[in-house]
C-alpha cells in the first residue's frame, strides 16, 4: 500500500516539475494553433514536418496504449512509463528533437507532446487503478480467516477460591459501611478466648483444639479476637468486618484443614437489636447468593454471644426443594452469629447498658467450597495450575 | 445423643406429631435434631408367626418346609428355608410374600431399599415368605443378645415374646416401631444431656405437658451409713458424693423395654445393674458407678488426689501413671477408681457380686477434662462430667436407680443414703424486664408471654422481685440476655422481625494495607501469576532444604508447643518452601510455565524464648518456571512498585549471600537504601531439594516496607513541548562492570536534561577483546524550556563520558 502510495506521489511531483518548467503555458491556445495549421508554403515545410511529427506521435501513443491495455501486471506498468516517458523513452526522444523544430513551432508541438503524454499517463493511471483495485480485491479475498480458530489469550492469572470469596465478601460489608481490619494471626490467649467469655480450662477451649506457642500465646482459633481489638480501642460505634487465617489442630482430610480463614463481623452501637442482626445478615445472604435467598436462624451457643444463632440459607442448588448438595434439607448452614454477650463488652470497657452489638463469623473456605462445589478442601492448598485457572 | 422417640413420648404422652415435624420444631427451639433413624426403615409386613409343621425338602439335604401360621385365625403359609435352629412349635418373625426385610443375613452389604421378599420356588417346593434373623430386621445381636446367632430370631425363646399372638405385628413386639432422633447439643445445655432434658424441651417446643418419671422413696429399713461411710478430702474436686448400698444382688437380664432404650442409643444391653446404671445416665445424665462392696477395705470411700507417680490398673486392664492433680476414689486402703472416668480392675462388679455400693457424684468438669486427658481417656461417663454436672441431680438420679432395682427385683435396697454434700447449690436468680429484653431482640412481646415461656421449662418468677428463678440444671442462665434468649427461641428466631441497624452513619473501606495488596493481586495476575495459598506452619527440615547456614537466624522460629506433627511445627520465617512446593506440586503433575504468587506472613519472634507476639510480616512471593527469566520477574517488581507509587529509583545489589538461591543470579531489592525484597533464580541443590526439573526463579517482597512508602499522590508532568535529542553511547566494557554502574553514571552525568536512556545492545564475543563486553545505550536529553543548544549537549555527554573513563570504559571505535 505504502509503496503505490509514493509511486502515485511522484507522479504528481513529476507533473509539477514539468509544469513549472513552462513546458505547456503557450501551448493552451487553441485558435492560434489552428491558425498556425492553416498557414501556406511554410506550412507546407511545416506540415511535413508537421505530420511526421504527428505520425510519429500517434504511433508512440497507439503504442504505448496498446502496450498498457495488453499489460498484465503492475510492474510491467513501469516498464512502459519508462520505455515512453522516460528519460531515455521515446516521447523525451521527441522532445529532445524540439531544438530541430522552428521557434515558432515549438509550441504546438510541444502539445502535441504534452497531449500524448498526459492521454499516456492517463491511460497508465487508469490501467495501475484497475491493477490495484484488483490485487486489492484478490487480497482481501485471500486473506479470508476462519474465525472458529482458537482465541489468542494472553496469560493471565487467577486469584485464589478463598480470595474471590472474600472479596465479594468484603464488597458487601463495605457497602453497607463496615470498615476492613486485621489482627494478629499468632494472638494472646486473653483476645483468642478470656476476653471472649472463654475462662481457663473453658471445655471450648478444648473444642477448638487450639495450637499453643507457649501458656499465653497460640494461633488463634477465630477471627473474633479482633473483635475485642477493635472494641478496646474505644472509638464507637463499630461496624467492621475482619478476615484472617484462623489455625485448629485439625488433621488434613477433605472436610479439614489445620489452617483456614473466618471473616469476623462486629457491629457495636446504641439500640442494636437481634432483629438488626437479621437483616444484616438476610441482606448479606442475597446478595452473596442471590436475591430469592432466604435465611434461617436457629437458636445455638457461643460463648461471646447471646443469645447466639447458626445460620442456615436456602440451597443455591435447588432452591430450597431439596438435593443432593444441601442433603435433602433445601438448607446449608453457613455461619454463627448473636447478640455481643454482655460480659464481653464489659471486659472491653463497653457499657452493656448503653451499648449492645452483634457479631457473626463466616468461614471462607465454606463460602468458597459452597460457591464453587468444589468437593475437596486440599485443592485449596495444593496450588494446582489447573485449578486455580478455573477462577 | 441418640434418643428415640418413644422414650421421649413416655414423658410428653401427649406429643403427636411426624418425624419431620419433631425434627424443624426441635430444631428451632434450639435442640438441632442432626438426623433420624426410623428403626422399621425397610421392614413391612412382617408378623410374627408359628411354626406349625417342619419336613424335610424332598429334593435338598438343607432345606426344610415349614408350615407356619401368620394369622391368628389359624391361616397357614408354606416356607422353605435353610436355617437349622427353627423347631416345631416356635413363634419366629415372619416376613410375607409382598413384605420387605432391611438386610441381608449372609451379606454385610447395605441395601438402601431394603430386600423385596416374592414368592418363589426353592428347588421345586413353593415359598411364600420368610423366617427372620435379627441381622434381617436391620438390628444385631448386640442390641438383642437373646436372638440366635446366625439363625432364625426365636420369639418364643424369650420370656417377654413367648405369648405374643400370632399374626401380630412382629415389628412393633421387637420395639422397632421407633425413631431415634441424633441431636447436637451444645455445651452449655447440660440438662439436655439426657432423655428427661430434652423431653421437658419436647414439651415446651409443642406447648404440651411434661411429665416426668416420679422417683419414689426405696430402701429396706437399714441403714446405708451402716454399711459404709464416705470421706470427701478434696471437696473442691469433689462438690457431692452421694452413696447407697444394694445386698442380695441378683443379676439377670433387663427387661425388653429398658434393652430396647439402651438399644435405641446405641447402648448393648448387659444384664441388669449395668443397664440400671447407663439407663440411669442416659435418662438424667447423671453417671453412675457400682463397686462390689465386698472388695471395698474398710467399708470406707476416701474421695482424694493421686499421689504424683501412683499407678493405677482400670477396669479396662490398663496400668496408669496419675499425678496429684488427678483425683480418685479409694477405700480405706488403696484406690478403687479415677474419680468421673473409670473404675477400678479391682473393685469391679463380677458375676459372684453379692453386695454392691452406688455412687453417685458430682466431680468438677474441668478437672476431670484435664485429668482424663492426661491419662489419655475419654469415657461416657468422663464426657458428661466435663460438662459440669448439677449436684443436686446426684440425689435424684441415685434414687432412680433404687427405684429400677426394686422394680427389676435385680437386689435389695438398703435403706437411706451416705450423702457428702458440704455446699448446697442453691438456684440463681435473675433480674427479669421485659422491656430490655424487647430493646434487645427488636421486637414486641408482652410480659405474660415471656413468663409464659419460662413457666414451660421450669422457671419460676418471684414477681415481687421481678426476677426469675433458675433451677440448678440450667447453669447456662445467668443474666437477662440469657433470659432473651430463651424468649427468642419460643417465640421463634423466625418470627423477629428485620431490620438493619440505624444510627450514626460509618464509611466503610479497606485499610491501606488491604488496598496495596489489591494492587499486588491485579499486578501479579496481569503477568501471568495465579494466586496460591500456603500454610503458614511448616517442618524445620525445610531450612535444610534451603541450604541455610546452621547460624541462619531465619532458623529461629515461633514454634508450636503441640503440633500436629513435625511437618507443621514452626511458624515460617520465610515464604520460600511454601512457593517451592507448589512448584513442584505442579512439576510433578507435568504442568508447564507455571507462575504462583502468594501474600501471606512470615513470622519473626521478637526474642526466644517467645514472650511477645511475633512480629507478622506480609510477603509477596512470587515464584515461576516455564517462560520468563530473571528479568522479566524484575520487571514486574518494578511494575508493582510503580503502580503503588514508589517512583524513586530501584537498585539492586548482586552480593545478597541468599543461600537458596543461585549465587551468581541473585539480587537484593533497594529502595529508599533499605532492602525490600530479593529476587533470583532458586539455587540448582534447591531445585533438586524440592525435585523442580526445570530452572525455576523467585522474588519476595516485604510488604510492610513498600506499604509504608506507597501512596497514590499522581501529579502530572507537561508533556514536553522542546524537541528531544537522541545520543547513543556504544562502549566496550570491562567484564566486572554491572550496567547498573554504567546508568548510575549517566544519570549522574546527565542531571536534569537526562530525560531517559535505555540499553539498546549487549554483546560479549569475538568482536571485542577478552576480558570486555560491548554496551550500548540510547540516550535521550532535553530541556523542558527550551531547544537544547548543541554546546549543551556536549556538555552533558562529556560528562558522562568523563564518569565512563573513571569505570575505564571506552567509546567504541
Amino acid at each position: 500500500m505504502t509503496g503505490m502510495h509514493v509511486t502515485h506521489k511522484r507522479c504528481h511531483k513529476r507533473c509539477g516539475r514539468l509544469m513549472e518548467a513552462g513546458w505547456y503555458r503557450a501551448g493552451f491556445v487553441p485558435d492560434r494553433i489552428v491558425f498556425m495549421i492553416g498557414s501556406g508554403a511554410f506550412i507546407m515545410y511545416e506540415r511535413s514536418y508537421w505530420v511526421t511529427m504527428k505520425d510519429k506521435l500517434k504511433a508512440i501513443m497507439e503504442e504505448a496504449l496498446a502496450q498498457i491495455n495488453s499489460s498484465e501486471q503492475l510492474e510491467k506498468l513501469n516498464d512502459i512509463r519508462v520505455s515512453f516517458l522516460g528519460k531515455k523513452g521515446e516521447l523525451t526522444a521527441v522532445l529532445k528533437s524540439m531544438k530541430d523544430v522552428a521557434p515558432e513551432d515549438r509550441p504546438k508541438v510541444g502539445q502535441l507532446v504534452n497531449d500524448t503524454r498526459a492521454a499516456i499517463e492517463e491511460k497508465l493511471e487508469e490501467k495501475k487503478a484497475a491493477f490495484m483495485k484488483a490485487a486489492k480485491e484478490a487480497r482481501i479475498a485471500a486473506e479470508t480467516i476462519d474465525v472458529t480458530l482458537p482465541a489468542v489469550k494472553p496469560k493471565v492469572g487467577h486469584r485464589h477460591p478463598n480470595t474471590i470469596a472474600l472479596e465479594e465478601v468484603e464488597r458487601i460489608f463495605v457497602g453497607m459501611g463496615y470498615e476492613v481490619v486485621e489482627g494478629p494471626e499468632v494472638e494472646k490467649d486473653y483476645y483468642n478466648f478470656e476476653a471472649l467469655n472463654i475462662p481457663a480450662n473453658h471445655p471450648a477451649k478444648d473444642e477448638q483444639d487450639t495450637f499453643y506457642i507457649n501458656s499465653d500465646i497460640l494461633l488463634r482459633t477465630q477471627t473474633s479476637p479482633v473483635q475485642v481489638r477493635v472494641m478496646e480501642q474505644g472509638k464507637l460505634p463499630i461496624r467492621m468486618i475482619a478476615p484472617g487465617r484462623v489455625f485448629r489442630a485439625d488433621e488434613v482430610d477433605a472436610t479439614h484443614s489445620p489452617s483456614f480463614h473466618q471473616i469476623e463481623g462486629l457491629v457495636i452501637d446504641k439500640n442494636i437489636t437481634f432483629a438488626d442482626l437479621k437483616g444484616t445478615l438476610a441482606e448479606f445472604a442475597k446478595q452473596l447468593f442471590g436475591e430469592e435467598t432466604k435465611v434461617k436462624f436457629r437458636p445455638h451457643h457461643f460463648p461471646f454471644t447471646e443469645p447466639s444463632a447458626e445460620v442456615d440459607v436456602t440451597c443455591f442448588k435447588c432452591g430450597g426443594k431439596g438435593c443432593r448438595f444441601c442433603k435433602g434439607s433445601g438448607w446449608i448452614e453457613i455461619l454463627g452469629c448473636g447478640m455481643v454477650h454482655p460480659r464481653v463488652l464489659k471486659m472491653s470497657g463497653i457499657d452493656p447498658e448503653e451499648y449492645s452489638g452483634f457479631a457473626f463469623g463466616v468461614g471462607l473456605e465454606r463460602i468458597a467450597l459452597l460457591k464453587y462445589e468444589i468437593d475437596d478442601m486440599r485443592l485449596l492448598y495444593e496450588n494446582d495450575d489447573r485449578f486455580l485457572r478455573q477462577f | 445423643m441418640n434418643t428415640p422417640l418413644s422414650w421421649i413420648k413416655a414423658y410428653v404422652p401427649e406429643l403427636d406429631c411426624t418425624v419431620q415435624e419433631y425434627t424443624d420444631a426441635m430444631t428451632l427451639s434450639g435442640s438441632k435434631v442432626e438426623g433420624y433413624t426410623r428403626l422399621d426403615k425397610n421392614l413391612e409386613n412382617i408378623v410374627v408367626g408359628k411354626i406349625l409343621k417342619i419336613e424335610k425338602h424332598p429334593d435338598a439335604d438343607k432345606l426344610i418346609v415349614c408350615q407356619v401360621q401368620v394369622k391368628e385365625d389359624g391361616e397357614t403359609v408354606q416356607i422353605v428355608t435353610g436355617a437349622s435352629n427353627v423347631k416345631e412349635g416356635d413363634k419366629v418373625p415372619v416376613v410375607l410374600a409382598g413384605g420387605k426385610v432391611a438386610a441381608s443375613a449372609h451379606e454385610s452389604r447395605n441395601y438402601p431399599d431394603g430386600i423385596k421378599i416374592k414368592k418363589g420356588k426353592l428347588r421345586g417346593v413353593e415359598s411364600f415368605g420368610m423366617m427372620c434373623s435379627i441381622e434381617e430386621l436391620g438390628s444385631s445381636r448386640d442390641y438383642y443378645p437373646d436372638a440366635a446367632e446366625d439363625g432364625i430370631y426365636i420369639l418364643s425363646d424369650n420370656e417377654e415374646y413367648k405369648d405374643a399372638a400370632v399374626g401380630s405385628d412382629a415389628v412393633e413386639l421387637l420395639g422397632l416401631r421407633d425413631t431415634v432422633f441424633e441431636y447436637e447439643i451444645t455445651s452449655n445445655r447440660v440438662d439436655c444431656f439426657s432423655v428427661v432434658g430434652l423431653a421437658r424441651e419436647a414439651a415446651a417446643t409443642f406447648g404440651k405437658e411434661f411429665v416426668p418419671p416420679v422417683v419414689k422413696e426405696t430402701g429396706n429399713s437399714e441403714k446405708a451409713s451402716d454399711y459404709i461411710s464416705v470421706e470427701v478430702k478434696d471437696a473442691d474436686l469433689c462438690p457431692r458424693y452421694v452413696a447407697r448400698v444394694v445386698k442380695n444382688i441378683r443379676l439377670a437380664p433387663s427387661p425388653e423395654w429398658m434393652q430396647r432404650r439402651l438399644a435405641a442409643c446405641g447402648i448393648r444391653p448387659i444384664n441388669n445393674i449395668v443397664d440400671i446404671t447407663n439407663y440411669v445416665m442416659e435418662e438424667m445424665a447423671q453417671p453412675m458407678h457400682a463397686y462390689d462392696l465386698d472388695t471395698i477395705a474398710g467399708k470406707k470411700i476416701v474421695v482424694r488426689r493421686a499421689g504424683d507417680g501412683e499407678q493405677f490398673q482400670t477396669l479396662d486392664g490398663q496400668i496408669r501413671t496419675l499425678d496429684s492433680s488427678i483425683l480418685m476414689i479409694c477405700d480405706a486402703e488403696k484406690p478403687i477408681g479415677l474419680a468421673g472416668i473409670m473404675g477400678g480392675e479391682n473393685s469391679k462388679i463380677t458375676d459372684s457380686v453379692k453386695t454392691m455400693l452406688f455412687e453417685a457424684a458430682c466431680f468438677d468438669g474441668t478437672n476431670i477434662r484435664l485429668s482424663g486427658k492426661k491419662v489419655g481417656m475419654r469415657t461416657d461417663a468422663q464426657a458428661k462430667f466435663e460438662k459440669g454436672l448439677d449436684p443436686n441431680n446426684a440425689i435424684i438420679a441415685m434414687n432412680r436407680a433404687c427405684q429400677l432395682i426394686e422394680e427389676l427385683g435385680a437386689g435389695e435396697v438398703v435403706g437411706g443414703c451416705v450423702d457428702v454434700y458440704p455446699v448446697e447449690k442453691k438456684p440463681v436468680r435473675v433480674p427479669f424486664d421485659a422491656d430490655k429484653i424487647n430493646r434487645l431482640l427488636g421486637t414486641e412481646i408482652s410480659e405474660e408471654t415471656m413468663l409464659g415461656y419460662f413457666k414451660k421449662i421450669d422457671l419460676d418468677y418471684d414477681a415481687a422481685a421481678k426476677e426469675v428463678i433458675v433451677p440448678t440444671w440450667r447453669q447456662d442462665l445467668e443474666c437477662m440476655a440469657d433470659l432473651a434468649e430463651e424468649v427468642a427461641r419460643f417465640y421463634g428466631y423466625d418470627e423477629i422481625p428485620v431490620s438493619l441497624p440505624h444510627g450514626e452513619a460509618t464509611t466503610g473501606k479497606l485499610s491501606f494495607k488491604l488496598r496495596i495488596e489489591s494492587i499486588a493481586r491485579n499486578v501479579a495476575e496481569q503477568f501471568g501469576f495465579s494466586e496460591g495459598m500456603t500454610y503458614s506452619f511448616e517442618s524445620p527440615k525445610v531450612f535444610d532444604k534451603l541450604l541455610l547456614d546452621a547460624d541462619d537466624p531465619l532458623r529461629k522460629t515461633v514454634t508450636i508447643s503441640n503440633p500436629l506433627g513435625e511437618d507443621y511445627s514452626i511458624m515460617r520465617t520465610l515464604p520460600l518452601n511454601g512457593m517451592l512446593t507448589s512448584l513442584s506440586t505442579n512439576y510433578n503433575r507435568r504442568n508447564k510455565n507455571v507462575r504462583l504468587y502468594e501474600l501471606a506472613n512470615i513470622y519473626l519472634p521478637k526474642a526466644l524464648p517467645v514472650t511477645e507476639l511475633p512480629d507478622e510480616r506480609m510477603q509477596l512471593t512470587f515464584g515461576m518456571y516455564g517462560e520468563g527469566d530473571f528479568f522479566h520477574l524484575k520487571g514486574i517488581i518494578e511494575e508493582f512498585l510503580e503502580k503503588v507509587g514508589l517512583k524513586e529509583l530501584v537498585s539492586y545489589d548482586p552480593k545478597a549471600g541468599r543461600k537458596y538461591l543461585h549465587p551468581g543470579r541473585q539480587a537484593n531489592i533497594y529502595y529508599d537504601g533499605i532492602v525490600i525484597g530479593y529476587l533470583g533464580e532458586v539455587h540448582p541443590d534447591v531445585l533438586e531439594n524440592y525435585e523442580i526439573g526445570e530452572k525455576a526463579y523467585v522474588a519476595v517482597l516485604d510488604m510492610p516496607e513498600i506499604v509504608s512508602r506507597a501512596n497514590f499522590d499522581i501529579k502530572y508532568q507537561g508533556i514536553a513541548k522542546f524537541p528531544a535529542v537522541t545520543r547513543d553511547l556504544s562502549m566496550v566494557v570491562p567484564k566486572e562492570i554491572l550496567v547498573g554502574q554504567i546508568e548510575e553514571v549517566i544519570r549522574e552525568g546527565g542531571g536534569k536534561r537526562l530525560e531517559s536512556y535505555h540499553l539498546f545492545d549487549i554483546y560479549e564475543g569475538a568482536q571485542i577483546k577478552p576480558g570486555f563486553k560491548s554496551v550500548a545505550y540510547s540516550l535521550v536529553l532535553r530541556d523542558k524550556t527550551k531547544t537544547l543548544e548543541e554546546k549543551e549537549i556536549t556538555e552533558v555527554m562529556d560528562k558522562i563520558l568523563k564518569g565512563l573513563e573513571t569505570l575505564g570504559i571506552e567509546l567504541r571505535k
